[in-house]
């Protein structure tokens, strides 16, 4: 979330002609000013509420503390009074403890919080050296001090004060784990995001396939962000006549001032022939989902997706959810040994007549057709129909042409041959291919 | 300048606009009435963001009328410049009114000794034909100009261009615009702006840092019930909570669109036109088509009507 000081500055105003008393208008207050999206609301309503649930975890554990507490302190209570002087010499820490006021304890922890700057933290692993430093901060050694004095001298109060700060790392431990919740997750999720974009794609775990979807999500978004601005342009040197008659009207139609010609842009128009056998499947499902979630940047996308032979999955990938198409799409075409050649003529058969000057042809696959006919022919008639042939392939530069490789003949026909094996070199060819019509 | 003062002290509180906005009909939420009385406090406009007919343009309406003012509305679209956001001017007066003078110019400029004279006059009413009389207001600057202040509503701005959207900054931010030809026209009220939007495209940084952001969602079934009430009077009360509960089963299916808030109301007015007391599946299978707005929507909510209606009488034994 972005907020500039102007949003502050309007925040505070806002704030001030509210008050701070209701925690409700509060929340609400702030969301109205600050947030800028839905999204963004409910990001900031999660983040106001764990930031303001710092009294709630005190609170439960007050309560317990002050029960367990109260059954000792009503034991103990002859024993204060008769002991009345005796935590005269005490630190700080433990006389403050001893007078069980949970709010003072709140904001000394609070105050020990912004000594140790708490909300530096940012990985799980620093937990235990914020507990420390907290700790520290509010005295913890004079405490343990004080602890040994008392167990020779008062072990009941001694006993109390145990109790008492054990309570108080309890509660100190929730703080920083808080503390970790509120500011930690954000470092968390980048580190990770960025280790699953330059994860494989075709090796990731199961259970990260779902954080992958959000992450093409993602970049659909920022690509879409990019792209979708108008795509008019004033093309100087064409005098649109009649709408410099209709501007210069006052003046008699004498053409003062001028209006020019508009380029319309055209939007991307885009096939997509993606191999859905063996290995590439996964990278293939990624790239669909990416590019089907294009739809304010691209106008026109057709997918196509074969193993053995090809059949068209645009009317699956638009009506079914990213999970279900995929299942659908391999129970129709996958599991088979490649075969490009007869899916390649299957393509000219019965789509080749969709291909305009305009489209991009995107093929997604290793180029390993088992050595069978790798059919370069019909891509070299499919390069000439269209305006750009962009080959990505999942596997590494060093083994093009290798075995059964055929992409050295494929390359011959292809505008763009890039390696395409995780996210961000997804992302990068998806970017190249949309710019080439900005 | 007496019905000057009433427009002010409305405003006191969060619950004078409840309750003011409740006066007209339009029963706001917390939230809602929270962006109200901040917009007028620091003076901010309200972006409103929503899906279609939760009421985001009923909001500024409701609000014009308790206010007693007049609602100024400008409807976006594709296309939309300044000449018909802003202003324009009035070609055809000022050629008319050039042919007309044609002659009194003469009589002016034939007194004239030298050239240099003649020019010298020229230029002293030059400006005549670019003054405030030839000017056509169109809505922004019609709302800067009204005494008494407005409602300005500025309706689906995101189907406008992201150039308008530049446009609409001085105004925003400042209430004021900047017209070439004879300078800067400022509030002589500064206009409540309220803009609405279904979220078609994002808006600019800029366009949304000016505002407040409101989002208006499907209501909550109270909220709701007390919506009806409001807005279809002759309806009974069991009907009204089996109507509204129905609604809600309705929100749970994917559908492709939701009915909102002007559904259930309209749906609500027919039923009480077909003197329902009750809610029958055979009637809700008859009447769905005024709750939903497509075909496939319809057959998918069919085989759940019998269910939804049951849950919804089940409902009103126990609420």
């Amino acid at each position: 979330m972005h907020v500039s000081p102007a949003e502050s500055i309007d925040a505070m105003r806002a704030v001030a002609k509210v008050g701070f008393e209701e925690r409700g208008l509060l929340r609400d207050t702030l969301l109205l000013t600050l947030a800028k999206s839905e999204d963004e609301k409910k990001a900031l309503g999660a983040c106001f509420d764990l930031f303001f649930s710092k009294p709630e975890p005190a609170q439960p554990s007050d309560p317990k503390q002050s029960t367990d507490e109260n059954a000792s302190a009503s034991q103990s209570q002859p024993a204060q009074s008769s002991g009345g002087g005796q935590p005269q010499n005490l630190g700080p820490l433990a006389q403050m403890l001893l007078a069980q006021d949970p709010s003072e304890i709140a904001a000394a922890i609070a105050n020990a919080a912004s000594a140790a700057s708490l909300s530096d933290i940012r990985y799980f692993t620093q937990r235990g050296i914020f507990q420390s430093r907290l700790l520290e901060q509010m005295g913890i050694q004079r405490l343990n001090d004080d602890l040994d004095e008392l167990t020779a001298s008062n072990p009941a109060l001694a006993e109390r004060l145990t109790t008492a700060t054990d309570a108080l790392r309890e509660t100190v431990r929730d703080r920083v784990a808080q503390a970790l919740l509120l500011y930690g997750r954000e470092e968390a999720e980048n580190l990770r995001n960025e280790i699953l974009r330059n994860a494989p794609l075709a090796r990731i775990e199961p259970r990260q396939v779902e954080q992958m979807r959000a992450l093409i999500r993602q970049m659909a978004r920022r690509l879409r962000e990019r792209f979708s601005k108008p795509r008019k342009r004033q093309r100087r040197g064409h005098l649109d006549v009649r709408r410099t008659l209709r501007r210069n009207a006052a003046w008699g139609s004498v053409p003062f001032l001028t209006a020019w010609k508009r380029k319309h842009r055209d939007k991307p128009k885009i096939v997509a022939l993606c191999d859905v056998s063996g290995s590439v499947a996964r990278v293939s499902d990624f790239f669909l989902l990416l590019i089907h979630s294009l739809h304010e940047v691209v106008s026109d996308v057709r997918s196509f997706a074969f193993s053995g032979h090809l059949i068209e999955v645009s009317d699956i990938l638009e009506s079914k959810s990213a999970e279900e198409a995929m299942h659908d799409i391999m129970a129709k075409v996958g599991f088979g040994s490649s075969d490009y050649g007869s899916s390649l003529a299957d393509f000219e058969r019965q789509w080749m007549a969709s291909l305009t000057p305009q489209t991009t042809v995107i093929v997604l696959g290793d180029a390993r057709s088992n050595n069978l006919d790798p059919g370069a022919d019909i891509l070299r008639r499919i390069s000439e129909r269209s305006k750009r042939v962009v080959w990505l392939n999942p596997e590494g530069r060093l083994t093009w042409g290798f075995g059964d490789s055929e992409m050295p003949r494929y390359a011959t026909f292809c505008n763009v041959v890039r390696q395409c094996a995780t996210a961000q070199q997804l992302e990068r060819a998806v970017t190249d291919i949309v710019a080439t019509y900005h | 300048m007496p019905d000057h003062q009433p427009l002010v002290s409305p405003l006191a509180s969060i619950e004078a606009v409840e309750s003011g906005l409740a006066s007209q009909g339009y029963i706001a939420s917390r939230q809602i009435a929270t962006a109200v009385y901040l917009s007028e406090q620091i003076a901010k406009p309200i972006l409103v963001e929503g899906p279609a007919g939760v009421g985001k343009t009923e909001l500024a309406k409701a609000i014009a009328a308790w206010r007693g003012l007049k609602v100024i509305r400008l409807q976006c679209y594709e296309g939309l410049d300044e000449a018909k956001a802003l202003y324009e001017w009035k070609y055809a007066k000022q050629l008319l009114y050039t042919q007309i003078l044609k002659d009194k110019l003469g009589e002016v400029l034939g007194g004239a000794a030298t050239l240099h004279a003649a020019l010298d006059q020229l230029h002293d009413f030059g400006d005549v034909f670019f003054s405030k009389e030839f000017v056509e207001p169109r809505p922004l600057l019609q709302a800067l100009e009204q005494p008494k202040g407005c409602v300005l509503l500025i309706d689906e701005i995101d189907k406008s261009d992201a150039e308008f959207e530049s446009l609409l900054l001085e105004i925003l931010s400042d209430f004021q615009v900047s017209i070439p030809e004879f300078g800067t026209v400022a509030a002589k009220v500064p206009p409540t702006v309220i803009l609405t939007s279904n979220s078609e495209r994002n808006l600019g940084d800029a366009l949304k840092r000016r505002c407040l952001h409101l989002h208006i969602g499907f209501p909550e079934q109270k909220l709701e019930e007390r919506i009806v009430e409001s807005r279809v009077p002759g309806i009974s009360q069991t009907l009204r909570r089996q109507l509204v509960s129905f609604i809600h089963s309705i929100r749970t299916l994917d559908l492709k669109k939701q009915p909102s808030v002007s559904e259930t109301i309209d749906w609500a007015r027919v039923l009480v036109l077909l003197q329902a007391a009750e809610l029958g599946h055979e009637m809700v299978k008859d009447t769905l088509n005024v709750l939903l707005k497509y075909e496939s929507d319809v057959e998918a909510a069919l085989p759940h009507v019998t269910t939804f209606v049951a849950n919804a009488s089940r409902q009103n034994i126990f609420g």
